[in-house]
């Protein structure tokens, strides 16, 4: 397979956004993301786009069409497509795009993740989210994607004395990342103690321990490397593009205080990449809960089982620390549109792979991994992005 | 569960009402919900799958108490949802009713009981199945 590039980055704010519909934000982001490469939509061969759930969010499905057309693309007959996988249904997207050019089949595409949540009240979007696990044998018997990782949560602190201070003090990094982040849904810091007593969603989870409920999209171009060396401006080389999967159900799994599909997904990426964890500088993983985030440091091998909360604390994981992780804000602050959050993702590490990530930029970062995960694990995607 | 059509849940009531779970008749590893096939066996263990009736004894390897519900459990909350593994082996997830939020603790045993789970609508079909209950 030959080398992809990512070319060109475009984002929309996250947050509620009442006067966009999804498909103003995915023209939006997508646009940018091609102003951005320096290329027209004449250069572009496929659109690919990421989206969990516009089927029952907004009744709309065949949401690849839909961009495309708008986008201008439809006239020129190009090929596009919908992919889902839960919550990562933006990095199975790309996944999906970077396999198309890697494979010679297409010099140039432009893949997106979007989603539109707020067009609906909250308990039915809590309920949507629901859908990526089990309907029959898990949300029949009441239970919630929140509700799964606040077990997962339970057993990692019966099992590892992880405290609940620990989790609040990801949501409180991640808030204060958030805040050097324009793009980010909240842009504040928070104080620990808020995040202690927030109200409760699924003890020991509370309110800030969860990811908002977000509008957005973002879109990134990706093109061959020899087609890459033609165009002006800085790319990024994706080194590892990988994905595991496992049990839908959690009640079926080895572990409830692992998701294998992470840690598989993390092995196959070094070694397409051929690097090794220390030569890491930074990673966006999914913190759809605070216990996510501990749950993907431990998962991929960057503290051992049962250190992630305590890692937590250390600091390690902040801005300033030895691994600094969710610099965007993460799914927590940044927000998370279900189907965008794998590109936005990939988008904050080609801003940091590049220097143009401003008050959060990590120093002299060249390699970068993004961790994005459907519903409670069933579906794990590492990418991992190196500076040229 | 509004927009789930009663269909799709009757075809799961044998299971959900006895606990009905298959064995591998190859290598005995019993699961629940029933498989197709057994994941270890594999092609092997097409046509040997056996029903099998669990006990519903087991215990509580993990849980939360829910304060935001599932849509049609608004009037149980806070409710207990556990993973409970059983005595034959299979994990499932189900509520654990009937005491105090403060009786359950991660190794509890419990047993399963037979009760409603929900329903579509006032003058929908009620759905039933399996709930916990401390021994």
């Amino acid at each position: 397979m030959r080398e992809v590039m990512v070319i060109g980055a475009g984002i929309t704010p996250f947050g509620e956004l009442w006067e966009s519909s999804l498909r103003d934000l995915g023209i939006q982001a997508g646009l940018e993301a091609i102003r951005d490469a320096g290329i027209t939509s004449c250069d572009i061969d496929a659109l690919f786009v990421g989206n969990m759930a516009a089927g029952r969010l907004i009744e709309q499905t065949h949401i690849g069409a839909l961009i495309a057309d708008y986008a201008g693309l439809a006239g020129r007959n190009v090929p596009t497509v919908t992919i889902e996988g839960a919550d990562a249904s933006g990095a199975a997207a790309f996944h999906h795009a970077y396999l198309s050019v890697a494979s010679g089949l297409h010099e140039c595409v432009v893949v997106g993740g979007a989603e539109k949540m707020t067009d609906l009240p909250d308990a039915d979007v809590a309920e949507i989210m629901s859908t990526a696990l089990d309907q029959q044998w898990e949300s029949f018997f009441g239970a919630t994607l929140f509700s799964m990782y606040a077990m997962i949560a339970r057993r990692h602190m019966h099992d590892f004395g992880t405290t609940k201070e620990q989790l609040a003090q990801v949501a409180v990094k991640n808030h204060a990342h958030g805040a050097l982040n324009p793009q980010a849904q909240f842009r504040r810091p928070i104080k620990l103690e808020s995040v202690l007593g927030a109200a409760e969603v699924a003890d020991p989870l509370g309110m800030l321990d969860c990811a908002p409920i977000s509008d957005g999209a973002a879109a990134v171009v990706l093109c061959s490397a020899d087609r890459a060396r033609k165009l002006p401006g800085q790319h990024v080389r994706i080194a590892a593009s990988a994905q595991a999967g496992d049990t839908l159900s959690m009640s079926s799994r080895r572990s409830l205080t692992a998701f294998d599909a992470s840690r598989v997904a993390m092995e196959k990426a070094l070694k397409l990449a051929g690097r090794s964890r220390t030569e890491i500088h930074l990673a966006e993983v999914h913190d759809v809960t605070t216990i996510g985030e501990i749950l993907a440091i431990e998962d991929l091998g960057f503290v051992k089982k049962g250190e992630g909360g305590r890692a937590a604390e250390s600091g390690m994981t902040a801005l300033s620390g030895e691994l600094p992780v969710n610099t965007s804000g993460g799914l927590k602050a940044r927000g998370h549109p279900l189907g965008a959050t794998g590109i936005a993702q990939i988008i904050e590490l080609s801003a940091q792979l590049t220097g143009k990530a401003g008050k959060r930029q990590v120093k002299d970062a060249r390699v970068g991994l993004a961790h994005n995960v459907g519903g409670c694990g069933a579906t794990a995607f590492v990418h991992i992005l190196e500076a040229v | 569960m509004p927009g789930l059509a009663g269909v799709r849940f009757w075809r799961e009531t044998q299971s959900r009402y006895n606990l009905t779970g298959n064995r591998c008749g190859k290598c005995g590893t019993v699961y629940f919900p029933p498989r197709p096939l057994c994941v270890t066996c594999h092609r092997e263990s097409i046509g040997q799958m056996q029903a099998v009736n669990l006990k519903g004894r087991g215990e509580v390897q993990t849980f939360t108490l829910v304060h935001e519900p599932r849509r049609g459990f608004e009037l149980q909350v806070p409710y207990i949802l556990a993973i409970v593994r059983l005595d034959e082996g299979p994990s499932l997830l189900g509520q654990i009713v009937d005491c105090a939020p403060e009786q359950v603790k991660i190794g509890t045993r419990v047993h399963s009981v037979f009760r409603k789970i929900g329903e579509e609508g006032k003058s929908g079909v009620i759905h039933y199945g399996y709930k916990f209950v401390p021994d």
